[in-house]
């Protein structure tokens, strides 16, 4: 007789990965409705954006037609013309397009200066962390606004690349300072100590063990960041010391309103530009506020 | 606390310097100097008699004997002399410097009327439709940059509604000092406050709902409510208590706001202050003048972030430990 032995289903020992965070992430932006809307509006207006931009010559709209001043939407210009007589909708495309692009970039490289000063000051310590964070703090107490219109007056080649330089410059305190303290945290934990016993090198702690700990706090900070960088960026242009003339931002349009006669009577020209950066604006804040959530685990909604 | 003090103002002083320091560079790096302005008003000035004043004016002096000179003059008052307006910079400044503290005020007093009741609203009642409200505008005007939102402010109810003017600080006709003069001026005053409180109060009423949210589960707000206390009382003599004077410490950090707010607020709506001042200086390379408000907002910047620190220092002693 052949004893049957009753062997257990083979048990997955290996307990179950725990979900990496980009993947918690995901799960609570589509399970928020809010965040999920807002996604999916924001990907729209930038695939139109930037397909649409492909097709549209820069040049050609920015070229002055006289013939067609201040025409209201029609078939052939869709919202109409400004002063110059050029196409309101196409500068509307390509201003999204810079905008959007230039608060990308100055997000991107204010949270690269931001990571490396936070995580070395973080980590390290000491003095080092003490010079950090004195030049920090006395960034951060500038008339950032004021300074950053007087820099962009002076600065001889005024251009996109400086602008973006002039506006990194101040930018990059505010993440610089977060992530140390998150890092000041970090630093304090078992692992962090355990790897140091073990003799691995601070580089390696602080790019395997560390940052993969902040990753989350970095992606809802960069998040959040770029809905303020938009703003501020069409704000300078809409006082005349951001984009210069020759590449449209939203806040070109929106400046044809310091003339009242624009903004009372020809709504076309600068209210279009402002609902969009408004919109914009919304929607990658409640993707922020909903990663945000994510990030923390007790306001998690599933 | 009089060491947290005297620490936190030592630790203003190299910031103060390097400000002035940032400044003065930046002043030697702006084209043209102090004698610009004369040059402008009087062109057939010949060199050698120009470069005599130079001289005489230490303009060919060491850069760090022109920055002891120039901080110097500072102090007392001197602020140079603007080359659009000819007159002493000093001058022109307390011409304007009354209507942008006016605005500033109006706004912070509004920011305050709106946002506490509306904190307070919010926190008590969570997951109302009141309190989902309230969190939808303060999404919304976290998210809305000022400038758009006091363009479409002015649009609906400065032209569209006509509610309001629509620019300057008070009407011409009306004479100084009467009743009329006034009320004008406060009309003149309402939609700009009013678009830079609205904008204003979201951080407020996001601290007040979570600080309120956050305190009335702890123990000693059940304690109240076992032993009998009303409803109204742990409200006002338990929780808010605790809340409010942080809120009434930010006064100082808004000032940093206030200054980016009045340069957008002033230029949308004409209103002649020290920001309207700062950008048309700034175009018509009147620099005398840029620099000094510069420096001024630089050093009322300063001087508030030390304030609400200090105040927040005797209110909350766990700030002092660091």
């Amino acid at each position: 007789m052949k004893i049957e032995v009753n062997r257990p289903a083979p048990v997955e020992i290996a307990a179950e990965k725990s979900p990496s965070a980009l993947s918690i992430m995901w799960r609570e932006l589509v399970r928020d409705r809010l965040a999920l809307v807002s996604l999916i509006i924001l990907s729209v207006i930038l695939l139109i954006v930037y397909g649409a931009s492909i097709f549209l010559d820069q040049e050609e709209i920015v070229k002055v037609d006289f013939l067609a001043i201040y025409s209201p939407p029609s078939a052939e210009h869709w919202l109409g013309t400004d002063y110059g007589g050029r196409d309101v909708f196409g500068q509307l495309i390509i201003g999204a397009r810079n905008s959007f692009t230039i608060g990308l970039a100055i997000t991107l490289i204010t949270g690269a200066i931001g990571l490396v000063v936070g995580l070395v000051a973080g980590y390290f310590g000491g003095w080092i962390d003490n010079v950090i964070m004195r030049i920090i703090d006395f960034i951060l107490v500038l008339p950032f606004l004021m300074l950053v219109i007087v820099f962009v007056a002076i600065v001889p080649k005024y251009n996109v690349a400086t602008f973006i330089l002039i506006m990194s410059a101040f930018l990059w305190t505010g993440k610089a300072r977060l992530i140390r303290a998150k890092t000041l945290a970090e630093r304090e934990l078992d692992y962090v100590s355990a790897s140091k016993t073990l003799g691995t090198p601070d580089w390696k702690i602080i790019l395997f063990q560390i940052l993969p700990n902040l990753s989350s706090i970095i992606i809802v900070n960069l998040t959040l960041n770029l809905a303020g960088n938009i703003g501020i960026e069409s704000g300078l242009t809409y006082l005349g010391f951001g984009l210069p003339e020759s590449t449209p931002s939203l806040g070109t349009l929106v400046s044809y309103a310091t003339n009242p006669d624009v903004l009372q009577n020809k709504w076309w020209v600068w209210l279009p530009a402002s609902l969009l950066i408004l919109v914009m604006m919304l929607c990658i804040n409640f993707i922020g506020q909903a990663l945000k959530r994510a990030a923390d685990a007790r306001q998690r909604l599933g | 606390m009089l060491k947290f003090i005297l620490r936190r103002i030592l630790i203003m002083i190299p910031q103060l310097f390097l400000l002035s320091v940032l400044i003065f560079l930046l002043a030697k790096a702006m084209p043209g100097d102090a004698l610009t302005g004369q040059l402008a008003a009087n062109p057939k000035m010949d060199p050698q008699t120009l470069e005599e004043m130079r001289e005489k004016l230490g303009l060919n002096d060491p850069v760090h004997i022109q920055y002891i000179r120039w901080v110097k003059n500072m102090l007392q008052g001197d602020l140079g002399l603007s080359y659009t307006h000819q007159q002493p910079v000093t001058d022109l400044l307390a011409g304007r410097v009354g209507n942008t503290v006016l605005l500033s005020a109006a706004i912070l007093v509004l920011t305050y009327l709106i946002a506490i009741p509306l904190g307070i609203v919010s926190g008590r009642w969570t997951d109302t439709w009141a309190d989902k409200l309230i969190v939808g505008y303060s999404y919304i005007g976290y998210a809305t940059p000022l400038f758009i939102f006091a363009l479409i402010m002015l649009f609906v109810f400065g032209f569209h509604l006509g509610w309001f003017p629509t620019g300057g600080s008070v009407d011409i006709q009306v004479e100084e000092g009467t009743l009329a003069y006034y009320l004008s001026k406060l009309n003149h005053l309402m939609l700009p406050a009013l678009s830079g409180a609205l904008i204003n109060t979201v951080g407020i009423i996001q601290y007040l709902r979570s600080e309120i949210i956050d305190t009335k589960v702890k123990d000693f707000v059940k304690t109240a409510r076992a032993k009998g206390v009303p409803e109204r009382q742990i409200y006002w003599r338990h929780i808010l208590r605790n809340s409010f004077l942080p809120i009434a410490a930010f006064l100082g950090y808004e000032i940093t706001g206030l200054i980016g707010g009045s340069v957008f607020l002033e230029s949308i709506y004409s209103y002649p202050g020290l920001g309207q001042l700062f950008l048309q200086s700034i175009m018509q390379r009147d620099y005398s003048v840029v620099t000094a408000l510069v420096m001024i907002s630089g050093v009322a910047t300063l001087v508030g972030t030390l304030l609400s620190d200090i105040i927040l220092s005797a209110v909350d002693p766990r700030i002092r430990i660091e």
